[in-house]
């Protein structure tokens, strides 16, 4: 029988409220916006947000979903930028990081240095706003919500230390073999990776997915939203929402338009999926986190 | 022996082609992405338009560096970046490590999961749904807190327009947000710890407090220095989404929560300021530099595989 460290009842107690009282309280904000999106709007102004809705009241749903055609379309710009990104990033990444990993490969270091040099050293936002508005041109286009992420550094070489752990002689043997190089990579390496690149992968699709930094700097076009921005423009900007022929449709008993509640509901269903998706992806997470940081 | 050199790198590049080709993509989007906007740091000393543009602009020397370091802005940010970011490096230290103490001692596998879920899920929330938290528990009308104040019969506050909250409230946000993250790494360095120091510890008759002050502290040490060096290196830059998202354009917050990040982004697109934020970008990225070689030199010397470099 393994050996069991031992704590008496009442530090144990102690420790078990600590932990679940923290816990829970990191949960708390998902209450207010639930109650929230379900709260009647009069009563909100009335009183306030509360974790239980007083009055209850569909009106901010309702409202949303008169205005669903801009939610869709934010939808899909945000799920094509991630799933696009996502693709596009963990190829050139991956494809970058393999031959780090060989270490025959004579000039890798000086390969790394010049990735990792720009982990330490910042152009700044100016002139890489600049450069991405003026000289790549790409303003109000889908690829400003791309491009400048497809090559992170640090995933980069999150994705060197996977490849590092399947066996050199498994290459070495398929190129004595004749295989080539190209081969090697798609058919063998590639396979043997893959948690790594689920790890991976899955970093790069949360990074996409929670991104408005993007749209804020580069977009103006408004179909060309993604959710995050979209619900930062309805947070932010009332008249947005005014500005929704939706609005006049929808209001509540008391005749006042939900404009409080519908942010809640436009919250919620931009965090959906991840609540959907978070207890399959947690442990691909943990892991990367746990090899990320043995060794940047 | 210069040409016989260059054979040799010529016939490096011919023999491993495949491989070095398939780096160039991913040197490509860095050249773009990275080493263009460092050459473009000279529009710091230029007086930019965008017709001229970077190479035709006229040149005005320190000029923007005068203008942004005599303004009161340059002092007030530079304070609140590094208030707010060593207020985020101590606290989450002590949380981070608290918690990962705590849940290595708690038994019930389940319990332990739980709770290790719910406290990471903050992590994978982006700082949009976190400035709708912020709004519903601080709004001064509406939020959540005050409805609680004024039910134990004290005053409601104004939050959002009370600057002196702030850096607390930021950085509460903070360790919301990134606790969950750091108690992973916390945990896998004391599951790393062999359990016959414990063992041996419990034999001698040392109690549990005695064992985490003498056994698990020290050993996590080298990840905690680390962990600190590298953040430390990072303590002139802030997290832009999490400060802007959360504060926006709220002016009455900007004496404590506008730090040089939003600054610059503000004098870029609101003001349209290029030459000035482009210099308090530059300023920026130089201290920047300079910690990160610091820091990382102290690294260094105290775990060498901890070191970046």
């Amino acid at each position: 029988m393994s050996y069991q460290r031992r704590l008496n009842p009442i530090p144990r107690t102690i420790l078990y409220l600590v932990v679940g009282v923290f816990s829970v309280a990191c949960l708390v904000p998902f209450a207010l916006i639930i109650s929230g999106s379900f709260t009647d709007e009069g009563e909100i102004i009335r009183s306030g947000f509360a974790f239980v809705p007083k009055k209850i009241s569909f009106a901010s749903w309702v409202l949303l979903y008169h205005d669903i055609q801009r939610v869709i379309n934010g939808y899909i710009v945000t799920v094509s930028v991630t799933v696009g990104g996502t693709i596009l990033s963990l190829l050139i990444t991956a494809m970058m990081a393999y031959p780090l990993s060989v270490p025959t490969l004579r000039y890798r270091n000086i390969i790394a240095f010049f990735a990792f040099f720009t982990l330490i050293f910042y152009g700044g936002m100016v002139p890489w706003y600049i450069i991405v508005s003026r000289v790549l041109h790409l303003r109000n286009t889908i690829l400003a919500l791309i491009l400048p992420y497809t090559l992170q550094p640090w995933n980069m070489f999150l994705l060197r230390n996977f490849f590092r752990t399947i066996p050199k002689e498994i290459a070495e043997s398929a190129k004595i073999d004749g295989a080539k190089e190209m081969t090697i990579f798609i058919r063998l390496i590639l396979p043997l990776a893959k948690p790594g690149l689920a790890t991976v992968g899955l970093f790069i699709a949360l990074m996409y997915w929670n991104d408005w930094w993007l749209g804020l700097m580069f977009v103006e076009n408004h179909h060309l939203y993604p959710v995050q921005l979209l619900l930062r423009a309805i947070i932010s900007n009332v008249q947005f929402l005014r500005s929704s022929t939706a609005a006049a449709i929808a209001s509540d008993a008391s005749g006042i338009i939900p404009l409080e509640g519908v942010k809640m509901a436009t919250g919620l269903v931009t965090i959906g999926p991840i609540i959907f998706l978070y207890p399959f992806i947690q442990k691909y997470f943990i892991k990367g986190i746990i090899i990320g940081a043995v060794k940047g | 022996m210069i040409t016989s050199d260059r054979i040799s790198v010529w016939r490096e590049l011919k023999r491993n082609r495949t491989l070095y080709l398939m780096t160039l993509p991913g040197i490509l989007f860095l050249f773009a992405f990275n080493y263009m906007p460092m050459f473009g740091i000279i529009v710091a000393f230029k007086d930019f338009n965008y017709i001229d543009g970077f190479f035709h602009s006229p040149w005005v020397g320190f000029k923007n560096f005068e203008f942004f370091f005599k303004s009161h802005d340059a002092w007030i940010v530079t304070r609140n970046t590094l208030v707010l970011n060593s207020l985020f490096i101590v606290s989450s230290l002590v949380l981070q490590i608290g918690f990962a103490l705590i849940l290595n001692e708690i038994r019930n596998g389940s319990f332990k999961k739980i709770t290790q879920s719910f406290m990471f899920f903050p992590y994978f929330v982006s700082w949009i749904i976190v400035s709708v938290f912020t709004y519903n528990m601080f709004h001064s009308e509406y939020g959540a807190l005050n409805r609680i104040l004024v039910s134990l019969g004290m005053e409601p506050v104004r939050w959002l327009s009370s600057p002196q909250y702030w850096w607390w409230i930021l950085t509460a946000v903070y360790d919301w947000h990134w606790t969950g993250f750091g108690v992973i790494i916390y945990l896998a360095a004391l599951s790393g710890i062999n359990p016959e120091l414990y063992e041996v510890a419990e034999i001698d008759g040392a109690g549990k407090w005695r064992q985490i002050t003498s056994i698990s502290l020290p050993l996590l040490m080298p990840t905690a220095v680390v962990l600190t060096l590298l953040a430390i290196g990072k303590i002139m830059i802030c997290d832009f989404g999490m400060i802007y998202g959360i504060i926006g354009d709220n002016a009455m917050l900007y004496p404590t929560t506008n730090v040089i990040d939003t600054y610059v982004y503000r004098a870029l697109r609101q003001l349209g300021d290029i030459g000035m934020s482009a210099a308090a970008g530059l300023y920026q990225s130089i201290v920047g530099f300079i910690l990160v070689l610091g820091s990382n030199l102290l690294a260094r010397r105290f775990s060498k595989e901890g070191a970046l470099f």
